[in-house]
């Protein structure tokens, strides 16, 4: 991917996080994270457990302030939750509203920042095209399965048609056969709607079969460990990607770097590879 | 035959209770304790009469707007103190004092205050209708989801649209609790309120039929507030049911799950 200055989505400045800031147990969570997403790009963000995945997606999502640094969507700087900003959380069954069917979870965002109601609608409906829950559209989200549950939410944040797509460990919760198939649909309407997702997750082989960069974190205090860049066919299917050679060779790379960040909080090391501008 | 069976729950116990009833003051004569019939003729001469409309209804109207009016200044506080801590802390030792007073003990200030009126009246029942729904109210806003309120922020629902399709929602298995509760208050503090300087009402009326020594009608009207009394929760089970609906589904399905 060429990278050109315009193309760039999100960026990652500098972004520091203290908490308890000047009092006596302040804590470093977040060291210095710098790094830019562009157009169309899947990135996945992956650290050992506890290195501050959490607090970085919060800062970028505009839920927590960075103590020091920026992050900018679309040119403009985060403060606060932004339009053109969509998130899909781990808790599926706690983030869908359970007194709003299926389809006016997904027309809700949509209708309190006023799209008209005729585009609403149209909308909705492909995002639950995409998802393929058209036929679960008047059905309230607890009467769903765990994966349907979570596949709603990921129709919501795509009707919302987001410049960046933000997905914290969306599938930590979901048995391994659903969490298969969830991993196929979201490249399918990354590629299907050119998306530009970031996704957090502490799962290895599901960095590397996902996307097409992957960020490896240092535990806390964060850094950018890693950028690795994910040179695996376009389209990937479960039983063929994962048995490809050079899928085993990446995964023991970022497998590496991980077992590296473990030992080595705020890592003083900083790899950047295959040519990509850190 | 689940509607028989159903039936026969509700109804069952009543009847033999009436029945027991029947037989105790069958041959015995109790001044104080009239036999069932007799007491099924009072009530209908009595209460299917203008005195519907001179006392009941007046009665019904005291009740009705007290529960409207507790319900929209509980609801409303609620929120707005469920919301803002500043606002707690200010509030919440005054409304702890407020509310350990007994809302009867102040009919005699309010009387002088406010007069003999309805005011008055649904002044008392408001007093004490209040609390329950405020309450709750607060204590279903506080204890919103966290990812929730997250999702919402996420998707930037601000403002009034945060309070229609998160806060209320959200808060409403509580408040529901809380109107619940109001109710069986709201009907004590009008029987109470009537009994007071006061020229018409079912509270009236009973207090009325008991200085006339009038006991058949007395009992009729306790008859009568049981009555009402089984009606309102009727009426608020069923309403209660279509709001809720969400809510008894979902406690099911996490239930199974």
């Amino acid at each position: 991917m060429t990278a050109s200055k315009s193309d760039i989505r999100l960026s990652v400045q500098q972004v520091r996080k203290v908490y308890g800031a000047g009092s006596r147990n302040e804590v470093e969570a977040v060291r210095s994270l710098t790094f830019d997403l562009h157009a169309g790009e899947f990135a996945c963000l992956v650290g050992p457990s506890g290195s501050g995945k959490t607090t970085l997606l919060k800062c970028i999502a505009g839920l927590l302030d960075p103590t020091s640094g920026e992050v900018v969507l679309d040119g403009r700087r985060v403060s606060g939750p932004a339009e053109g900003m969509a998130v899909v959380f781990q808790e599926y069954s706690r983030s869908l509203f359970p007194w709003l069917s299926v389809e006016d979870n997904v027309e809700l965002p949509l209708k309190t920042s006023g799209v008209p109601k005729a585009e609403r609608k149209a909308r909705v409906k492909d995002a639950l095209d995409a998802v393929t829950l058209s036929h679960a559209a008047k059905s309230y989200p607890w009467q769903l399965s765990g994966g349907m549950q979570q596949r709603v939410a990921i129709a919501r944040a795509v009707a919302s048609n987001p410049s960046v797509l933000l997905m914290d460990e969306p599938f930590a919760a979901v048995d391994a056969q659903t969490r298969g198939e969830l991993e196929d649909l979201v490249r399918e309407v990354w590629k299907r709607l050119d998306m530009t997702i970031l996704f957090v997750t502490h799962d290895i082989d599901e960095s590397v079969y996902l996307a097409e960069r992957v960020l490896v974190l240092s535990s806390s205090p964060t850094i950018v460990q890693a950028d690795i860049h994910i040179d695996l066919p376009d389209v990937r299917s479960q039983a063929d990607t994962r048995s490809l050679h050079r899928f085993g060779e990446l995964r023991h790379q970022v497998y590496e770097e991980v077992q590296f960040a473990k030992t080595n909080p705020g890592g003083e090391r900083m790899s950047v590879r295959d040519g990509l501008p850190s | 035959m689940i509607v028989l069976k159903r039936l026969a729950l509700w109804f069952g116990l009543p009847a033999i209770l009436i029945a027991v009833w029947w037989a105790f003051t069958a041959q015995g004569v109790n001044f104080f304790v009239p036999k069932p019939d007799k007491l099924a003729n009072t009530f209908v001469t009595v209460w299917f009469s203008e005195k519907f409309f001179t006392d009941v209804m007046p009665s019904m109207g005291r009740l009705l707007i007290s529960l409207a009016v507790s319900l929209v200044l509980g609801v409303a506080l609620g929120i707005a103190i469920g919301l803002s801590r500043t606002l707690r802390w200010l509030l919440e030792p005054l409304l702890e004092f407020i509310r350990a007073v007994p809302s009867t003990i102040l009919i005699p200030v309010l009387l002088l205050l406010i007069g003999i009126n309805d005011a008055m009246k649904i002044t008392v029942i408001v007093l004490g209708c209040l609390w329950p729904i405020l309450l709750n109210t607060i204590e279903g806003v506080r204890s919103l989801d966290e990812v929730l309120k997250n999702t919402a922020l996420v998707y930037r629902l601000r403002g009034f649209d945060r309070i229609r399709y998160l806060v209320l929602p959200g808060a409403s298995p509580l408040i529901m609790a809380g109107i619940r509760h109001s109710l069986a208050v709201g009907l004590i503090l009008l029987v109470v309120s009537e009994m007071f300087a006061s020229t018409d009402g079912i509270g009236y009326s009973i207090i009325n039929f008991q200085n006339r020594i009038a006991i058949p009608e007395m009992w009729s009207g306790i008859f009568l507030l049981g009555i009402i009394g089984v009606l309102l929760s009727v009426v608020f089970q069923a309403i209660q049911k279509r709001v809720l609906g969400w809510y008894y589904g979902l406690k099911e399905a996490s239930n199974d799950g």
